[in-house]
């Protein structure tokens, strides 16, 4: 646009986009999802997945962890918005690419088919900690754990061979070795 | 065993323990039993508004004036949804408030009844946070973190949602004892290492400024002060945002004016060409920066705030100084006065050919307008009204648009707090109420709103508060007959197609202050204005001053959108040598 009619400015510079996963300790109380979720949405931030759950009964402390995207000065202001909530405790941010952190993410697959298809899908399973949770002869339910994009590229494999229902978690992350996050 | 408490007389317990005086208020079904009780608390006065947006722009009012936090009480449903607007507006621009809100009984929420809606979850993105009380024992907790949370760190508002059941059922209350300790949410551990920073950074510059907002306001009445020792010592020009207009005093010499938008040619020229800019508790609002890829190129640039998500969030910095704005200033001015003795009289050598510079951008005189003496030109009304009352500690609040800009460009303040005004949010129909608010928190000084004719129409009912409480407030309007601003960029941008903003069937003020029980005065010739506005000064009640103005001026100077700082338009008076802004006219 030359000559913008508008009150505002325009944006001209876009940043590369970076992959951080969030992890949030916060007070179980009602409405605190609804905290966090509404700063990401209300900011324009972007939720990849999200997996939340009670991590310490006594304290009442649950554990959110959050995939986003965004430029590097956003992932900033996301961690600096986010430890401004009052039921907020801490807040961590990881690189996607952070070789000294875990990420999984788990997925219940639905196969409804022929025996031998069964047994080729879950051939192809064994690479990710595959659980037969459920099996009849015609299906099978199984558990798999694995990052976002093996589980990705499972379920378009498993489609043909019969895949009928994936359910799957958000990313959930831990530090490897003795540190944990203070 | 204690004696035991309903929830209603906790509520005024707490607000007692809070050293509470005034709530702005609307009663209503769900809070009711909290109305019962007020007739025991007698430290407490209840202003009963005409409409719970005007209860929080008084808030408001009160609290940017008084530095206290400005309470609010409303009903349900309706009640809460109206002061949504208020509580944004002090989210926006850091205004401690606490809105309590009734809330239909907890066995009934999520009903959909009477009156009912999920005021916590509306409320949720406009204030630092809100509560909504199931369990009678949490009330006094609450009650009191939620006064910490609106008075700490940045200010802001909070709401505290009060089922009615909650306010009947009892519990026990042991007084509240004030903690001196900071909380987690505070900052203020910045290091010596920073203010080091900074002073090198000072000692090195040779076309400083510096910039400040509402954040010296928030941080006290003694941060002005220490502010105006540390400009002083170092001998930098300072200009301000709107919000923090009083920080620093207006007419002294090294105040070049306000900056952004429809700040002055010195000021806006200086942020574009410095090559340190000091940022005092102010946000990088984009009614400031311009366009961002231009903003203040060749500067290093250091921002001090007490919020850490203010940093780096618009523009980056190299240095950030997290903290009050009082204490890292103060330890700035000891760092100096003990290390960098005579930094003072280096200062002045290295920095003299860039006051120089800032001397020759003043000639520009960017405020000027071609005055009449025919009609009232707006900013001439605006100049004699500063003349008229600079000499007694008067109190501007406005609304929002023109008139807005050309209060702050022509009504110089000297102190802080003495200036309340809806800048982040632009809240059209604020200053009515916020004059409302100051007038109660400060009873025998002059309260001016200078106002718009259709920004004053949206919160027009307030003048009833005011007559109710004897108020003497003064409503200065600069009657245009067109929403001003809209008329100016529907000019400068859309082809002069005034689509919607002139506003016809305007009410005769004169009468309409007659109608409310208060003095209504009308000006339309500049050779009568002073008189009038005398008039309205001397007389001890609430006033519509109804002053006719030239329909057709605009405000200038200005930056239009998009365009960095250098790129300004300035007004009629400068059109024959107008040089540098040829580049900015021919992209509105």
């Amino acid at each position: 646009m030359s000559s913008p009619k508008s009150a505002y400015s325009i944006p001209t510079k876009k940043g590369k986009l970076d992959t951080h996963i969030f992890v949030v300790w916060v007070d179980n109380e009602s409405g605190v999802l609804a905290r966090v979720v509404g700063l990401f949405s209300g900011r324009g931030y972007n939720i990849e997945s999200l997996a939340v759950a009670e991590v310490d009964a006594t304290k009442n402390i649950s554990r959110i962890t959050i995939v986003t995207t965004g430029t590097p000065q956003v992932i900033d202001q996301i961690k600096l918005q986010l430890k401004k909530l009052v039921p907020v405790h801490k807040v961590a941010d990881f690189k996607r690419e952070d070789k000294n952190v875990i990420f999984k993410e788990m997925a219940l697959l639905k196969i409804v088919a022929q025996k031998k298809k069964i047994e080729k899908c879950l051939k192809e399973c064994k690479k990710f900690n595959p659980v037969i949770l459920d099996k009849t002869n015609k299906s099978v339910v199984v558990q798999i754990t694995a990052l976002r994009r093996e589980i990705d590229k499972m379920s378009k494999k498993l489609k043909p061979l019969g895949l009928t229902s994936t359910s799957r978690t958000g990313a959930i992350a831990m530090t490897r070795g003795a540190q944990t996050f203070k | 065993m204690s004696k035991l408490y309903t929830g209603a007389e906790i509520v005024f317990k707490c607000l007692e323990d809070q050293e509470v005086e005034y709530i702005f208020g609307y009663p209503g079904g769900a809070v009711l039993p909290i109305y019962d009780e007020l007739k025991n608390h007698s430290s407490i006065k209840h202003i009963l508004v005409r409409h719970e947006q005007g209860a929080g722009h008084a808030a408001e009012g009160y609290a940017r004036s008084s530095g206290k936090p400005g309470v609010v009480l409303v009903t349900s449903g309706p009640g809460a949804t109206n002061v949504v607007t208020a509580l944004t507006d002090a989210y926006m621009d850091s205004i401690p408030l606490v809105c309590i809100s009734g809330q239909v009984p907890t066995h009934l929420i999520g009903t959909d009844a009477f009156q009912e809606c999920d005021t916590t979850g509306i409320t949720r993105p406009c204030t630092k946070h809100n509560w909504l009380v199931k369990d009678i024992k949490e009330l006094p907790k609450v009650m009191h973190e939620a006064f910490k949370v609106a008075t700490t760190g940045r200010p802001g508002p909070v709401l505290i949602d009060i089922p009615k059941d909650i306010q009947f059922s009892k519990t026990n209350y042991t007084k509240f004892k004030k903690e001196k300790k900071l909380n987690g949410k505070i900052h203020n551990k910045f290091s010596e290492n920073e203010i080091n920073q900074l002073i090198d950074l000072i000692s090195k510059a040779k076309k400083p400024v510096v910039y400040t907002g509402g954040g010296v306001i928030n941080s006290g009445p003694q941060a002005s002060e220490t502010l105006k020792e540390f400009v002083r010592l170092i001998g930098f020009p300072i200009t301000s945002t709107l919000q923090g207009l009083g920080a620093f005093p207006g007419d002294d010499n090294q105040f070049i004016g306000m900056l952004g938008m429809h700040g002055t040619y010195e000021a806006n020229n200086a942020m574009h060409d410095c090559d340190l800019l000091i940022n005092i508790g102010a946000r990088f609002d984009d009614r400031i920066t311009g366009k961002i890829d231009e903003f203040s190129p060749k500067s290093k640039k250091v921002h001090i705030d007490i919020d850490p998500s203010s940093i780096n969030k618009i523009i980056k910095v190299d240095l950030a100084i997290v903290g009050d704005v009082n204490e890292v200033i103060k330890s700035a001015i000891k760092k100096i006065n003990k290390k960098q003795n005579g930094l003072k009289d280096s200062n002045k050598q290295r920095i003299s050919k860039w006051w120089e510079q800032i001397q020759k951008w003043r000639t520009k005189d960017s405020l000027g307008f071609i005055n009449s003496d025919k009609e009232i030109k707006p900013q001439h009304a605006v100049k004699r009204l500063y003349e008229l009352t600079k000499n007694q500690d008067t109190f501007i609040t406005t609304e929002v648009g023109q008139h807005q800009m050309w209060a702050a460009q022509h009504y110089k303040f000297n102190k802080p707090n003495r200036w309340m005004t809806s800048g982040g949010l632009g809240t059209m129909g604020y200053g009515l109420p916020a004059a409302v608010g100051v007038q109660i928190a400060h009873p025998d000084k002059l309260v001016i709103d200078i106002a718009g004719e259709a920004s004053v129409l949206m919160t027009i009912q307030e003048m009833s508060t005011a007559v109710q409480y004897n108020l003497p407030i003064k409503i200065f309007i600069l009657n245009n007959q067109y929403m001003g601003m809209v008329r100016q960029w529907q000019e400068l941008l859309h082809e002069k197609n005034y689509s919607e903003s002139y506003s016809e069937a305007l009410p005769d003020f004169v009468k309409l202050a007659e109608a409310y029980g208060c003095k209504g005065i009308k000006a339309d010739n500049p050779n009568e204005l002073d008189d009038k506005i005398k008039e309205m000064i001397d007389y001890d009640g609430p006033v519509i001053f109804d002053c006719h103005v030239d329909p057709n001026e605009n405000c200038f100077p200005m930056i239009p959108s998009g365009k960095p700082h250098n790129q300004m338009i300035l007004g009629p008076s400068d059109k024959e040598q107008n040089k540098i802004t040829g580049k900015g006219k021919s992209l509105v």
